[in-house]
């Protein structure tokens, strides 16, 4: 259970970016945050693991708040709680499997990490992983030689290997063609049933939003505006969300 | 639409004036100097003529070849010596002042600050200064290109790491991974061809540069060649000097094709 309790943040004095935002994720759930370019999405989202030290609130992972976490609290916080980027972040110079593995580092010590000490359970089950995401035959190659798809799978790979309770995608198709994105969407959901986990992804399609999601939260200049069931999005919810007609869209 | 063709026109105007304003200098100041065109012209053959009538190696001047090869070499070592220790203390340094990867806002600036100051004080300076306290020898050349290099390579390394970094750094940061297994497992890998790539181009142009050192600090093929010139052997300096050119582009052709390689 995911609990997000009055989230605030501000960059600049007197602007907040964040104010008050709640809402609770169970576990098995899809949930897309929606709303218009600069309205918070990535902050909340970065807030969830501390990459973005907000300025007040609570963030429950099971009850425990990540927010007062200490240096080694927070490192046992972030390897439960994967990450997907929309440039993917992979070190593309390195092969797959590599990539896959850096999702292991958080359990690891600091030396065993720094040169790349994997143990013979962990690279099976990456190469298991990989095979989950389609991507078995290519545990070997650069990953500088993939197309935006497999990377974003490879992505995907790397933040179940941390055996995480939560998956954060940030706009984890927006780079990607409209066939790559649905196969990356569909490979979402289906992960986050089998593995019961809390996936949060920010998305400006809102037919995919609609589509895949169960849960549907829609920030507005940093206010919480929508947090329902993804089927009771209707025209309405999306004219005050974006501040004009979005029909097509909902088809 | 009329805005537009009224802009352009203007720009068309702003060239021309700028191009009659450099040629405008030009004439006043050789007036100045008295300096007369026509005749600076036709000198330029004459001593083209002259410098290949005397520095023209003979077959005489064969003879220098071997203590040549010898300075020579010693040379390209000590240019790839400094590169080579500059590149790990910059490494280091970038890593602690870059903005990604840094410890603070104090010590990126204090980092900034160091590099700019080695990269601002001419090489002949440096070579000139060094000169005094460590007297002539190979050590102060080395000092001299060292500084020289750390100055550039600090620079260079912390806007890599900054271009190329930031985003695998966030990305194993978000896994949980501790600065160290984020810096040797995400940073170096990512920098690693285009860091290659700014250390082979700091080889070279190291080589080109101890010539100068080595003339100021009399050390290395830079003092043979002030040797044979102070001593009007013209040929054993041009057998230097070709011998240098020719170094210099089979270093840039290995250099070249090492890059094709890694990047």
């Amino acid at each position: 259970m995911l609990e997000v309790k009055k989230l605030r943040k501000s960059y600049e004095k007197d602007r907040p970016a964040l104010t008050d935002i709640s809402f609770n994720i169970k576990p098995g759930t899809f949930v897309a945050i929606i709303g218009p370019s600069g309205a918070g999405k990535t902050t909340i989202l970065r807030s969830l693991n501390q990459l973005i030290k907000d300025d007040g609130g609570q963030i429950l992972l099971d009850g425990n708040d990540i927010r007062t976490a200490n240096k080694m609290e927070l490192r046992k916080y972030r390897r439960q709680i994967g990450m997907v980027f929309q440039n993917y972040n992979l070190v593309e110079r390195l092969t797959v499997i590599e990539n896959v593995l850096h999702g292991r580092l958080g359990y690891k010590s600091t030396i065993a990490g720094v040169f790349g000490r994997y143990t013979q359970q962990e690279k099976e089950e990456a190469v298991s992983l990989l095979k989950k995401v389609g991507l078995e035959n290519f545990a070997l190659q650069r990953c500088s030689e993939l197309s935006g798809g497999q990377k974003q799978r490879v992505g995907i790979a790397r933040s179940l290997i941390q055996h995480p309770k939560v998956i954060l995608c940030d706009e984890p198709i927006a780079s990607l063609d409209p066939a790559s994105a649905q196969n990356v969407m569909e490979l979402l959901k289906e992960l986050t049933e089998e593995y019961n986990l809390i996936c949060i992804a920010n998305l400006h399609q809102i037919n995919m939003a609609k589509k895949y999601a169960d849960q549907i939260i829609g920030i507005r200049k940093g206010q919480l505006v929508f947090d329902e069931d993804a089927d009771s999005l209707s025209e309405d919810v999306l004219r005050t969300l974006y501040d004009q007609e979005i029909t097509k869209e909902l088809k | 639409m009329q805005s537009s063709v009224k802009f352009l026109k203007h720009k068309g105007w702003h060239q021309t004036g700028i191009i009659a304003l450099i040629g405008g200098i030009y004439f006043i100041g050789s007036m100045i100097l008295s300096f007369d065109n026509a005749k600076g012209l036709l000198s330029v053959p004459k001593a083209f003529n002259w410098l290949f009538v005397n520095f023209r190696p003979t077959a005489s001047s064969v003879e220098y070849l071997p203590r040549i090869w010898q300075k020579l070499i010693q040379t390209v070592l000590l240019a790839i010596s400094s590169t080579v220790v500059a590149a790990i203390v910059s490494m280091f340094v970038a890593l602690i002042g870059s903005k990604v990867t840094g410890v603070n806002g104090y010590v990126q600036v204090i980092v900034r600050g160091i590099a700019s100051f080695f990269r601002n004080i001419p090489l002949v300076a440096w070579s000139m200064i060094l000169l005094f306290s460590f007297k002539q020898s190979d050590f102060t050349g080395f000092l001299a290109l060292l500084l020289m290099s750390i100055g550039y390579l600090i620079r260079a390394f912390m806007e890599i790491i900054e271009d190329e970094a930031s985003e695998t750094m966030m990305a194993l940061k978000a896994t949980g991974a501790s600065y160290f297994q984020v810096i040797f497992q995400a940073v170096l890998p990512q920098i690693l061809p285009s860091v290659l790539s700014w250390i082979l181009y700091m080889v070279e142009n190291n080589v080109r540069d101890a010539t100068l050192v080595g003339i100021l600090t009399g050390t290395g093929i830079g003092f043979i060649f002030d040797v044979y010139y102070k001593s009007f052997r013209f040929d054993a300096a041009g057998m230097t000097v070709l011998a240098i050119i020719f170094v210099v582009i089979v270093l840039e052709t290995i250099s070249n094709q090492i890059r094709r390689i890694i990047l």
